[in-house]
């Protein structure tokens, strides 16, 4: 790393010095920049937070609103120290954005999660030129290239449908913040009926509907009658709940996971799901290697996930390429449980 | 293809067996028998020859994708399974939301005119012709295809379930269906037929095997199996089960693994010739010497790593011959003049037995019954297995029928305790299948002096939850990296339980276990509390395999024994 960086690894983030402000950090700073509402990227403890004003509910109710929450503009460019910030859309999950910093002698961009397909939930990902890319890189082996969205959800509609001729419920697994709506808002253009969910999604779900986004009706697997079976019904959980006593609610039921480690055939039977359907708030390693074109980036810098491959791609076709790992700041027992997010 | 692809998409997504079962039933009545002969082929673990090799398929798929070799093999190591790597880098055909749908030939058709003939091609033929299907094939149909031309097609079904299938289908009893398929089995649409006529019809080939039926663990106290005089007990033998069928003037000799054993061991062959057309004997092929000269006439089986030597030659030659001499064990008869005596009880088919064997060679003799009269005499008798070079004591019921495959309950295996050794890890790659992308192919070592010495590699033996765990502390306390295989600090011991220990001048250590599995993670134990080299040679003088690695030396090394040795299968293994 050179000593003129206008970011460097910090706080299992990164820190500005120039702007005096941290990105996405995970221990309590002065001042932190929030690209979105994940836990691996917004922490609670902070004295002041900016976000994109379309995810100051999403933080509010993911970290509560003790300290001062700033909410910018997309495409507004604001002072911090001797930077310029500017937020752009994401495409990774409803009010998530990637940061563009300008300085004096440069001009970053910090891309948060990210994704370039298509997301009924969310406003897509925005490009802006920038000299240093520091991207994401979550999926980063050409092995994973998704799949139309589209072809994805009539896959998951049929298996809906599948269950329901069996009188079986369909579980489905998903992570509560960000994939469970956008299925919910997807499958809206299918049917209309009803979907259970786990108790863990309400807050997050009841956030969207007031950001008025459309998805279908939603009831809580604890407010079902006590006899019910759920046999035919579609209920969403969060993957920890797999495995679960809460699990026993659904007799013979069929089970699936929405993410885009199911990719790999291993991971889904591994895992014990009957089906797997490939989707991801990511970008998939097209998005990554195009985006990169997009930015204009002469330079890249890949942080969260596994970056070694795509650094030593991109060096091949003749880009200055590395890989930073921002966990390595955290304390000595670092954290290595992130791979789990998709 | 189409349909046998729906079927394999269809066994891919469930993990209920019953599902399993009733989308394989609904596929074998509906598919034409000469696509429905490869689907048994292939889904019973049947492999063509491999047609592509691995490092071939590498190129291919960088070249084919555009990407790196590197690229491609960090994906590999990824993704744990080389067809579905390729199938994955590889652009697929364009299809659009709602794509046509891309005709493919039959299964049958594919296998004929499009596997198999790549074969017989030029190196350059054979990339074209993979290269035209891999322009041509969707998704699964891309990975199927990758899977056939690679060799095995596992696809979380096993064997058993085939069979329960077609004899449901058929209406017969799925031990007939099993015996059916057993042997070389030939993917033919009238094979086919033939596995799903009527009882009584359909008819064996003359070499078909009988299934053989195994025997279970004893977990219990013998005492609890009921009176000791309703049962028989002989040692375990430590060699490979075979049977040995006499018939059409023909000596043929499987293993249990279904392969054919014919060449391998003339002795017993030889012993065999007299013995009446339709004859049929279980049994189990050891290494065993007789020594004449000496009056004591100690009869002691060889060990394995002795019998190891023969396994791989087609052809063994006299010197072959001389130092590892094997014997046919015979432990039951299941056909005498042409009749199956399956159904008779165990007493009455070693009765048989003992007459057939005055008619055989010495190359054939019957496996004596290890007398008993209360179940109290049998723990002693059991700890007495490795200084007699047997791995235990098998318990059969003595009016017990002779059964098709793992049937808990009349017949068990009580085998001795394995030997253990605390192991600090100090190695680790990833695994395949589904432990793909997770490091779980360990290498232990012990103290040497100053250092640690490797002496075993272990797959299994551990929980979901520490594979995951010790799979994140592994990533991140990796020292260093030698392609997929990462070292690590030296900081976890583990309790390793092995069967048996030859001397090698293969490894480092000088040692080889046989057979090395993780009992349990021994968190209380620090690296100084693990076992030292010394504490493993000390039983190189108990244990019967250590005899044999000096008579090796002598003999020469074998470069493959101790590769075979350690991959001696459970397919391959007796009871």
């Amino acid at each position: 790393m050179k000593s003129t960086e206008l970011l460097r690894p910090d706080a299992g983030g990164l820190y500005c010095a120039a702007g005096k402000f941290w990105i996405d950090p995970l221990k309590p700073v002065a001042r932190a920049i929030i690209t979105h509402a994940h836990a691996d990227h917004a922490r609670s403890g902070s004295k002041g937070y900016h976000t994109a004003v379309e995810n100051l509910p999403v933080l509010a109710a993911r970290i509560g609103a003790g300290a001062p929450h700033h909410g910018h503009e997309w495409g507004r460019p604001f002072e911090l120290g001797n930077t310029r910030v500017t937020m752009y859309p994401a495409g990774h999950i409803f009010g998530s954005s990637w940061v563009r910093i300008e300085s004096d002698d440069a001009t970053w961009g910090v891309s948060g999660d990210f994704k370039r397909a298509p997301d009924p939930t969310c406003a897509p990902f925005e490009p802006a030129p920038v000299d240093v890319w520091l991207t994401e890189c979550t999926f980063g082996l050409p092995v994973y290239r998704w799949p139309t969205p589209g072809r994805v959800i009539d896959e998951v509609h049929q298996w809906w449908l599948d269950c329901r001729r069996a009188n079986r419920p369909a579980v489905l697994f998903c992570y509560a913040l960000g994939k469970a709506q956008r299925i919910l808002a997807e499958l809206a253009g299918r049917t209309d009926e009803l979907v259970w969910m786990h108790g863990a999604m309400r807050p997050l779900v009841d956030a969207y509907r007031e950001a008025g986004i459309g998805m279908l009706p939603t009831r809580m697997v604890s407010e079902a009658d006590k006899g019910e079976k759920f046999g035919g019904q579609l209920i969403l959980a969060p993957p920890s709940a797999a495995g679960s006593t809460w699990m026993r609610r659904f007799p013979k039921h069929s089970s699936g996971f929405v993410s885009g480690w199911m990719r790999i055939r291993g991971n889904r039977r591994r895992r014990g799901y009957d089906r797997g359907f490939v989707m991801s708030d990511h970008a998939d390693w097209p998005a990554l290697v195009d985006t990169v074109a997009d930015m204009h980036a002469s330079r890249v810098i890949t942080i969260h996930g596994n970056g070694d491959a795509l650094a030593g791609y991109l060096q091949s076709r003749g880009l200055a390429a590395e890989s930073w790992n921002l966990r390595a700041t955290l304390s000595e027992r670092s954290d290595t449980s992130a791979a789990g997010r998709a | 293809m189409k349909s046998f692809v729906e079927l394999y998409e269809a066994l891919d997504r469930t993990t209920k067996t019953n599902a399993k079962i009733s989308a394989l039933v609904g596929y074998f009545r509906e598919a034409e028998p000469t696509d429905a002969a490869w689907a048994v082929y292939f889904l019973t673990g049947q492999r063509l020859k491999r047609l592509v090799g691995t490092r071939e398929l590498r190129e291919w798929t960088g070249e084919f994708s555009g990407l790196p070799a590197w690229l491609v093999e960090d994906s590999y190591e990824h993704v744990g399974d080389l067809a579905e790597t390729m199938a994955l880098l590889a652009p697929e055909p364009e299809t659009g939301r709602h794509p046509e749908p891309v005709d493919l030939p039959p299964l049958h058709q594919m296998v004929e005119q499009h596997i198999r003939p790549l074969g017989k091609m030029t190196d350059e033929q054979r990339r074209a012709a993979v290269f035209e299907q891999w322009r041509l094939l969707p998704g699964t149909a891309r990975f199927l295809y990758n899977k056939m031309i690679t060799g095995a097609l596992r696809v979380g079904v096993s064997k058993r379930l085939v069979t329960r299938s077609l004899a449901e289908l058929a209406g017969i009893d799925p031990g007939l269906a099993a015996h059916r398929l057993m042997g070389d089995w030939q993917p033919t649409a009238e094979n086919f037929r033939r596995l799903l006529a009527a009882e009584g019809e359909g008819g064996h080939d003359h070499a078909t095997p009988y299934p053989f039926f195994l025997a279970s663990p004893l977990e219990i106290e013998p005492e609890s199996l009921g009176p000791a005089a309703d049962w028989r007990a002989e040692w375990k033998w430590d060699g490979i089960r075979a049977q040995l069928i006499r018939r059409a003037g023909q000596t043929i000799l499987w293993s249990r693994g279904e392969e054919r054993l014919d060449g391998r061991f003339p002795e017993i062959e030889e012993a065999a010739a007299n013995l009446p057309d339709g004859t049929v004997i279980d049994g189990e092929i050891m290494a065993w010497r007789d020594d004449e000269k000496n009056s004591s006439k100690d009869d002691r089986p060889l060990p394995f790593s002795v019998l190891q030597t023969r396994i791989g030659r087609k052809k063994p030659g006299k010197k072959t011959l001389d130092a590892a001499p094997v014997v046919l064990l015979a432990f039951d008869l299941l056909e005498l003049e042409g009749r199956d005596l399956r159904n008779r009880n165990l007493r009455q088919r070693l009765k048989m037995l003992s007459g057939v064997i005055d008619s055989t060679g010495a190359a054939i003799r019957a496996s004596e019954p290890v007398p008993f009269e209360r179940w109290d005499a049998l723990p002693a008798l059991r700890a007495s297995s490795r200084e007699r070079g047997v791995e235990g004591l098998m318990l059969k019921r003595a009016d017990s029928s002779y059964q098709v495959g793992r049937k808990r309950g009349d017949w068990w295996k009580w085998k001795v305790d394995p030997y253990t050794f605390d192991g600090v890890l100090l190695y680790a790659q990833p695994g395949h299948g589904r432990r793909s992308g997770l490091f779980t192919d360990y290498t232990f070592a012990v103290h040497s002096g100053n250092d640690l010495v490797p002496v075993a590699k272990a797959y299994s033996g551990l929980k979901q939850a520490e594979i995951d765990e010790l799979d994140r502390w592994i990533r991140s306390n990796t020292r260093e990296r030698f392609g997929p295989v990462r070292s690590v600090e030296p900081l976890h011991v583990f309790e390793l339980a092995f069967e048996g220990i030859a001397r090698s001048g293969r490894h480092k250590s000088g040692i080889a276990l046989r057979f090395p599995r993780i009992h349990r993670w021994r968190r209380d134990l620090g690296v100084a509390d693990a076992d030292r080299l010394a504490d493993l040679e000390r039983l190189l003088g108990v244990d019967q395999e250590g005899a044999v690695g000096n008579r090796n030396s002598k003999n020469g090394p074998n470069q493959e024994e101790h590769e075979e040795h350690e991959g001696k299968t459970d397919a391959e293994h007796g009871s």
